[in-house]
């Protein structure tokens, strides 16, 4: 794929994204994490076909790009689902649990970690920390934090959401 | 007369429905016409007693709480609006057991002042420190904080005044103050509050630091999973830019320190100072190998002071106080105050800072309370994922950095994690290894692959499949990634397993079904 075309395998309002970053990150030392950052932030993933456009934007090789996307775990490179699940599986929440919430979740939501619904309404995700650790288990949705949840708590956040799509 | 009401706004608070509250008390004083003003704060640090709602009455302020929306309007009498009785009232917060023998020594703002106010920061004894800093020459700056006996918060315990020196004696310029904001330990949770709860103290800090060893530019790295921090720490910037703190003359003192927020991606590797580093320069959070150290060649190639939150945020009492009142808690080599995080099973948990030198189980059954389940605690974690797994025999260990590592374990950052006895300890060592292999940044064999290896042997020795031998392969393993690795995740990845296996024997032992 040249990168023209790849450009163009962007839509318009992503190209605007992408380049209106790329000129704010040009300014920063060391601008690449920043840029990708700000680029998932507006448009909820980085596109793939961004990587070319960054790349040649900030004059790193598509290699360099790809393997700083692919190295954090925050970054995505599909949308996600409408709501975004954070289940915390470090040690303090397992001792409070977490487990059984995990497989409760998996189950209510019919996905695995890191997967989609099939009506593509909410995404499940494990994170490692959330920083609740005296409110265990945590987990966070769409960037809100809850503490102590069980799986009752879970079903009436997830039933909310649910209301509120 | 205006009643003035105080409502922490820290996440902890907020995940359990403090915002809701706070709406409820403005709709309910508006309905009622009551003269209320509600203050958002840090949390105290009780966090089982979250949302907690203070008033402040003569004598001091009254603490309600855990309070929910639902309970409100009960709330909002004249008794309690007095300080008054009430089944939530746990009395005045500075009295309450847990908080009165604490030592706040860097978190003695938090939970009392609005983290954004530089009015009440400034009331409250913050920018003294750098106050005095200003008197005074880099020499003697980077003496106080090594005759204070600080070390570093992190986890590592580098003696903090030494780090500095190494960078104030380097030629090489420009210098740089990295704050390693990239709290990914379970169990801990000290970084976030401070941030949420006195943004201004740590910002001070990295200003006297900047100040020590003659930098003119800073960052903060904070990790994308705290966004209360990210937005409170923004805000605390702009503050003190506007307000002269920092900037390009601090104070007027001719002085410049420029101060920027970065954030991770979710990496727990980039708690790792170099890997934090590589991440600050935007790329991969691959670890580097040492030396040089930072402090000769860091961020960009340049000498780099690299420091956690805490560490950081020690440092303006230091200043303000003087090196001996610091040194003057704690014992032996562990000077100073940690904040202790109480987490996981565990009845009341919080945070608690304490000079060193309590024990395990003063922390774990006098703050707090035993497990939250009711169920003997069997097991706890010091330290993070990559501590030891206590058990109740070395309960009584004394809490210092030597006496922990003396029984093959290690504080790090102040996190406790508490089990009950449901917890299964091969379970565990097993996550421990798996943990490890998520999170390897790949750049070294044994963490890479021994981690993964040592998930599958683990489950070997679970199954009963040639149990000695696997034990054996367990152990050699082990070693290999504690002697061969590059960096603290790989090389201490095996504290959690060895001490899963030395202690608790049985868990690998048994036969399941």
């Amino acid at each position: 794929m040249s990168e023209a075309q790849a450009a163009t395998a962007l839509d318009g309002t992503q190209l605007q994204v992408v380049q209106a970053e790329l000129v704010r990150g040009k300014a920063l030392p060391g601008p690449l994490l920043e840029v990708l950052l700000a680029i998932q932030q507006r448009l909820g993933f980085v596109p793939p076909a961004a990587v070319p456009v960054i790349a040649d934007g900030l004059n790193l090789s598509r290699a360099e790009v790809h393997g700083v996307i692919t190295f954090y775990h925050y970054f995505r490179q599909q949308p996600a689902g409408r709501h975004l699940v954070q289940l915390c599986r470090a040690e303090a929440c397992q001792a409070m649990g977490a487990n059984s919430l995990a497989q409760h979740a998996q189950r209510r939501l019919g996905v695995d970690f890191h997967a989609t619904s099939a009506d593509g309404a909410v995404t499940l995700e494990a994170v490692f920390c959330l920083g609740n650790c005296a409110r265990a288990p945590a987990m966070m949705v769409d960037g809100e934090l809850h503490g102590c949840v069980t799986a009752q708590r879970f079903d009436a956040v997830i039933n909310e959401l649910a209301g509120r799509s | 007369m205006t009643v003035r009401l105080y409502l922490p706004r820290d996440a902890a608070a907020r995940s359990m429905g403090a915002d809701r509250v706070a709406r409820v008390i403005e709709e309910t004083a508006r309905a009622r016409k009551l003269d209320l003003q509600l203050l958002r704060t840090g949390s105290r640090g009780l966090l089982w007693l979250e949302p907690l709602l203070e008033v402040e009455t003569p004598q001091g302020r009254v603490g309600y709480g855990p309070v929910s929306g639902e309970n409100v309007a009960g709330l909002l009498t004249d008794v309690v609006l007095r300080g008054g009785p009430h089944p939530l009232n746990i009395g005045l917060v500075e009295k309450h057991p847990y908080f009165a023998s604490q030592q706040r020594l860097t978190f003695a703002r938090v939970g009392v002042i609005d983290p954004l106010s530089l009015e009440q920061y400034q009331a409250h004894g913050g920018y003294q420190g750098l106050r005095q800093a200003l008197t005074m020459s880099p020499a003697d700056i980077v003496q106080a904080v090594t005759d204070s006996g600080l070390r570093g918060r992190g986890g590592a315990a580098f003696p903090t005044g030494i780090k500095w020196k190494t960078v104030l004696d380097q030629q090489a310029t420009p210098k740089y103050i990295t704050c390693n904001a990239d709290e990914g330990d379970s169990g801990t949770f000290a970084d976030r509050m401070l941030m949420e709860g006195d943004p201004l103290c740590l910002i001070e800090g990295m200003t006297i630091a900047a100040l020590a060893v003659g930098a003119a530019h800073g960052y903060i790295y904070a990790r994308i999973e705290y966004p209360d921090a990210i937005r409170t720490l923004r805000e605390a910037i702009g503050i003190a830019r506007t307000a002269g703190f920092i900037g390009p003359d601090i104070q007027g003192s001719g002085k410049a320190f420029e101060l920027e927020l970065r954030c991770g991606a979710g990496a727990y590797i980039c708690g790792e100072e170099t890997s934090m580093l590589e991440s600050l320069e935007g790329k991969r959070g691959e670890v580097r190998v040492r030396p040089p150290l930072p402090a000769v060649a860091g961020l960009f190639g340049k000498p780099t002071v690299v420091n956690n939150v805490i560490s950081l945020a020690s440092v303006p009492v230091i200043l303000a106080k003087g090196a001996a009142y610091y040194r003057d808690y704690g014992l032996g080599r562990s000077r100073g105050t940690l904040p202790f995080q109480l987490a996981g099973n565990i009845r009341h948990g919080g945070l608690v800072e304490r000079a060193f030198g309590l024990t395990l189980r003063e922390l774990l059954y006098d703050y707090g309370g035993g497990s939250a389940s009711g169920k003997p605690i069997r097991a706890v974690q010091v330290g993070g994922p990559l501590g030891a797994y206590f058990p109740e025999s070395l309960f009584d260990t004394v809490v210092d950095y030597e006496a922990f590592a003396n029984v093959g374990g290690m504080l790090g950052h102040g996190g406790i994690v508490a089990f009950d006895d449901t917890v299964d300890l091969a379970q565990m060592a097993r996550y421990a290894m798996e943990f490890c292999a998520i999170e390897s940044c790949g750049k070294c064999t044994p963490c890479r692959i021994g981690s993964t290896r040592g998930t599958e042997v683990i489950d070997r020795i679970v199954r009963n499949e040639n149990r000695d031998k696997n034990l054996g392969l367990l152990q050699d393993l082990c070693e290999t990634m504690l002697q061969g690795s590059l960096c603290g995740l790989g090389g201490m990845t095996p504290i959690p397993v060895q001490s899963a296996l030395k202690h608790f024997p049985e868990d690998f032992m048994r036969t399941r079904s």
